[in-house]
């Protein structure tokens, strides 16, 4: 690449500072976005420096280099002065430094078991998922306002009121489903008992029979893990009450 | 390795090192080396022996407090020493501030100075040189670079056209050029 003709003389006298005004400020402007006649200033003031080896002789009386000597080593004893050997932050950048990579194993770690964490529960969401949305059909048909109810029973025999409770000890769920019940007087209600193997009844929900005598009563408040013997049903008041008022008008153990 | 490194002679790079680690030997080093073309060149300029000492003062302090302005990419450090020595000189000699810094300076040298033969060998070549050039080409080169004149004052004082003293000004150091490519 050459440098651009017009500049050629320019650069000469710019390479020795001899150039001024508007010559030197368009120059160097040029300068800023040429490269070629950038080298060639920096060659061209390299040519100039041979001129000040061609001064070469007179040699520094020997007070000048001690003088420069001394000069440096004292300012290098005041920067000692002004900066400590080793001033306290000194080891901070390291400290930092390792911390920081500590903290980054840490994190990875960390972070490791957070994945695991969250692919698991992630598993048992989408199963929880399909479970939730497999019990919300069962108890959607089984709650559904407008379902068909049929109780199956021997042919020619009258419908007769008839519970069903699944009662799941380990969790203390219960879900029951009445059919064919006869509607309770007003102000009454009917009230589910949980029969222990030992011990008082336990209310386990209160219903009252929809227009074709059907009722569920899903997961009443029970205490946990209580053996169930039996099942039974009362008239109470409407309020519900803690012990079974006589008499029992159905009742059912488990099988 | 450098020549000079194989000739058993630390290279200039190594010792700009050392004295960033602050090894005042390595200074030492370079003053040895370098010292005589800085103090010629600044008192060519001011012909004062007192002044030309405080130019090699400051400019070896300027070197000793802040090693990291030079680095390869500045060219060769005699070359560079020997400029920042002329420059300022020339700034002292004008009484005025520094015009470059010295950060900015970049200087194009592939010869090697940091043998003194080597540099015995150059300054012989270039008297010899400036001994061989027209006068008035020699006169505006030095007026120039040794008396720190602009074009338009060598012109002035010599009654040549600023073209004419722009030419020879170039034309004198591309003689130089020319000189060592051989």
């Amino acid at each position: 690449m050459s440098v651009h003709e017009q500049f050629a003389d320019d650069l000469a006298l710019y390479a020795l500072g001899a150039l001024e005004g508007g010559e030197r400020a368009r120059l160097e402007e040029h300068l800023e976005e040429c490269s070629a006649c950038r080298r060639e200033m920096e060659t061209l003031r390299g040519d100039s420096a041979l001129l000040a080896l061609s001064t070469a002789g007179p040699k520094p009386p020997a007070r000048a280099r001690q003088r420069l000597l001394e000069a440096a080593a004292r300012e290098r004893r005041d920067i000692a002065k002004v900066r400590p050997a080793h001033p306290w932050w000194l080891p901070l950048p390291w400290l930092a430094a390792g911390a920081l990579a500590l903290l980054v194993v840490v994190l990875s770690v960390q972070n490791s078991g957070l994945r695991q964490q969250v692919a698991s529960l992630q598993r048992d969401s989408a199963r929880y998922q399909i479970e939730l949305q497999q019990a919300r059909e069962i108890v959607s048909t089984l709650t559904a306002s407008d379902a068909m109810q049929v109780t199956l029973v021997a042919a020619k025999t009258p419908p007769q009121p008839q519970g069903k409770a699944m009662y799941v000890r380990d969790r203390s769920s219960l879900i029951f489903l009445a059919s064919n019940m006869p509607q309770v007087p007003p102000e009454k209600t009917y009230e589910l008992w949980l029969i222990p193997m030992s011990g008082a009844p336990i209310p386990a929900g209160l219903f009252k029979p929809d227009a074709h005598g059907s009722a569920t009563v899903i997961n009443p408040p029970l205490p946990p893990n209580v053996e169930a013997k039996a099942f039974a049903i009362t008239v109470e008041p409407e309020a519900g009450s803690t012990t079974p008022t006589m008499p029992i008008v159905m009742v059912g153990a488990g099988e | 390795m450098s020549s000079v490194e194989s000739k058993g002679i630390p290279a200039d790079l190594t010792l700009v090192s050392a004295m960033r680690a602050g090894n005042e030997d390595a200074l030492a080093q370079l003053y040895d080396r370098y010292s005589p073309v800085v103090y010629s060149v600044a008192l060519r300029v001011l012909g004062d022996t007192g002044k030309a000492e405080d130019v090699l003062q400051e400019v070896f302090m300027q070197l000793w407090r802040n090693p990291e302005v030079f680095d390869s990419s500045r060219g060769n450090l005699g070359a560079w020493l020997a400029v920042i020595a002329r420059n300022r000189a020339i700034d002292m000699l004008r009484k005025r501030r520094p015009e470059t810094d010295i950060e900015d300076v970049v200087v194009s040298v592939e010869r090697d100075l940091a043998g003194e033969a080597d540099r015995m060998r150059i300054m012989e070549k270039v008297r010899g040189l400036l001994g061989t050039m027209p006068s008035l080409q020699r006169s505006a080169l030095e007026m120039a670079y040794f008396e720190g004149l602009s074009h338009s004052e060598i012109s002035a004082k010599t009654g040549e056209p600023l073209g004419t003293i722009k030419t020879r000004i170039r034309t004198g150091l591309l003689a130089l050029r020319k000189a060592f490519e051989t």
